[in-house]
């Protein structure tokens, strides 16, 4: 008999065992769905399938009466150009403040310190402030994703731009590197797959100032009709907007680790022997 | 002129001495080679004539003017580990220095003029017998060949001076001659002034003109650190010295061997 950390499942037994605990999940919504609905057929703390697939129908498939919309598509089009604009404005200005700070001690001496402090202030005590300063429209939620998630980027980032073993940096200046050649041809490109890395790490917060500001204040999204639909105790809209947004959160995931595998392949290779 | 003068040069890290009063004056186009034991220094000596560290006393006159402290393309290096850059491949390792003269902006070469640099670094890459390998990153290269990608990658450079950290350590006998002849043809070649540790006194006395022994001169065994190392010994190395390597494998015996002459 193996020892129980040599035994390896194997690419049918992962799948079947991965698969187990959603299987599971889903069995006892249906049971507690069905022994609820038994009891009071109107129900509305855990609808059954059939009145989820109807909601489904009411919001993805026919258009809305009064605006000819799909709600549900342009909820998801303005949570996700939210979303992925404020995560890239976070991403390109973290990437250059914190490949900067890592590599020039002159601006690490000021900054860095600055960032640590900003990156303590709770985001969401300030969201008041963004709504006065930034209006109610696009800008302030995409702000509040921006001041959420750049200082935690930065502060990594910085920390892997100073990670870069020093034999490198040395063996550029003998090769006549200049600081600005550095930056572009050593850190910068070893900073990349870096970077991919921790937006990946930051886009649960990311989501969460989403829907907490689309929350708050929204003509639109998919935190807005949650919110909104939360009045009436539709279950039946709120259980699948929650299951397409942690879909949405795993897809988004996927692809950001499967472009910095297919881009940055000595960098997996690194990593995964270290 | 003397190229490189050391005067009275002493480097200490807290109460820890490792160097300690280094006297030495190197010419144009000696080939230095440097054993010891390991932890006595040498890395520390070398990165002082990179100059990444600095000393705390005594001077390193380069041209007669302090050393600049302060990496430059004058004064290359291979290190002992660390040494290539994961995210380029051989080739484009070995290119970057031509890169990085022609193209101060973006540090890239395209083109014909990319073409053309790539040219002598295909023959420096074959000549350290990496042709095969010209597209691989260094993850796919065992240590011995990353080593040679180094070597290469500095060569191509031919800094005036060259620094040189047991860089054949992790290489087999058949390659480590090659690479032996390959370091002594550019060394004649382009008149480089080289500095070379190594474990191998055989390899010392065989690469050098000159044989230096780092040794602690004084043990205090209440106070380790108390007392640095110094040069012990500074070989003039001819045919003769080349036969007695023949005989010598280890340091203690060249220090008998040393004695004994
Ligand atoms: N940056 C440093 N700070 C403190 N001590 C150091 C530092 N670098 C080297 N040393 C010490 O100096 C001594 C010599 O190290 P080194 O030059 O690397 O030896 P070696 O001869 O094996 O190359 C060692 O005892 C090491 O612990
Ligand atoms: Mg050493």
């Amino acid at each position: 008999m193996k020892k129980l950390i040599n035994c390896v499942p194997g690419w049918a037994a992962r799948w079947t065992l991965g698969l187990l605990p959603f299987v599971l999940c889903l069995v006892l919504y249906l049971v507690a769905s069905n022994a609820r609905l038994a009891e009071n057929q109107h129900d509305k703390l855990l609808p059954s399938f059939s009145s989820i697939a109807g909601a489904i129908d009411r919001a993805a498939l026919t258009p809305d009466k009064r605006s000819g919309e799909y709600i549900f598509w342009q909820d998801t089009a303005a949570s996700l150009w939210r979303l992925t604009l404020g995560v890239g404005i976070s991403a390109l200005s973290a990437l250059i403040i914190g490949v900067l700070n890592g590599a020039i001690p002159y601006l690490r001496a000021p900054l860095s310190p600055f960032v640590t402090a900003l990156s303590l202030v709770p985001p969401m005590a300030i969201l008041p402030i963004l709504f006065i300063v930034f209006g109610l429209g696009e800008l302030s939620k995409v702000m509040l994703i921006v001041i959420g998630i750049t200082p935690f980027l930065i502060r990594d980032i910085q920390q892997r731009v100073l990670e870069i073993p020093s034999e490198q940096l040395i063996k550029a200046q003998t090769l006549g590197a200049s600081t600005w050649q550095i930056i572009v041809r050593v850190i910068l490109p070893q900073t990349m797959p870096r970077l991919l890395a921790s937006v990946r790490l930051s886009l649960g917060a990311a989501w969460l100032f989403l829907i907490a500001a689309e929350a708050i204040a929204a003509t639109e999204g998919l935190g807005y009709r949650i919110f909104l639909v939360r009045r009436y105790l539709s279950m039946d809209v709120i259980l699948p907007y929650v299951v397409w947004i942690t879909l949405l959160a795993f897809l988004l995931d996927w692809l950001l680790r499967k472009i910095s595998r297919l881009c940055y392949p000595w960098f997996h290779a690194q990593t995964e022997n270290a | 002129m003397a190229l490189i003068e050391i005067r009275n040069l002493w480097k200490e890290y807290g109460s820890q001495v490792v160097l300690e009063q280094l006297n030495k004056t190197v010419h144009e186009g000696e080939f230095v080679t440097i054993v010891g034991a390991s932890g006595c220094g040498k890395t520390t000596f070398l990165k002082l004539l990179l100059g990444t560290e600095s000393p705390s006393r005594g001077q390193l006159l380069l041209d007669g003017e302090p050393m600049v402290a302060e990496p430059g393309e004058e004064r290359g290096i291979v290190f002992q580990r660390y040494s290539v850059f994961p995210h380029m491949t051989v080739l484009d390792n070995v290119v970057l220095s031509s890169e990085l003269k022609s193209s101060p902006f973006l540090g890239r070469l395209f083109g014909k003029a990319r073409k053309e640099a790539e040219k002598s670094s295909i023959e420096m890459i074959e000549a350290v017998g990496l042709g095969h390998a010209l597209r691989k990153y260094p993850h796919e290269l065992s240590g011995g060949m990353q080593q040679r990608l180094a070597l290469a990658q500095s060569l191509i450079k031919r800094p005036r001076i060259l620094l040189l950290d047991e860089p054949f350590g992790a290489l087999d006998p058949g390659i480590r001659a090659d690479m032996h002849q390959l370091v002594l043809s550019l060394w004649r070649e382009h008149k480089l002034t080289i500095f070379m540790i190594t474990h191998d006194i055989k390899e010392g006395f065989y690469l050098g003109t000159r044989l230096w022994v780092f040794d602690k001169h004084r043990v205090d065994p209440q106070a380790p650190n108390a007392y640095g190392a110094q040069i012990t010994y500074d070989l003039p190395v001819d045919r003769s010295a080349q036969k007695t390597a023949e005989k010598i494998v280890s340091p203690t015996q060249i220090k008998l061997a040393v004695g004994a002459a």
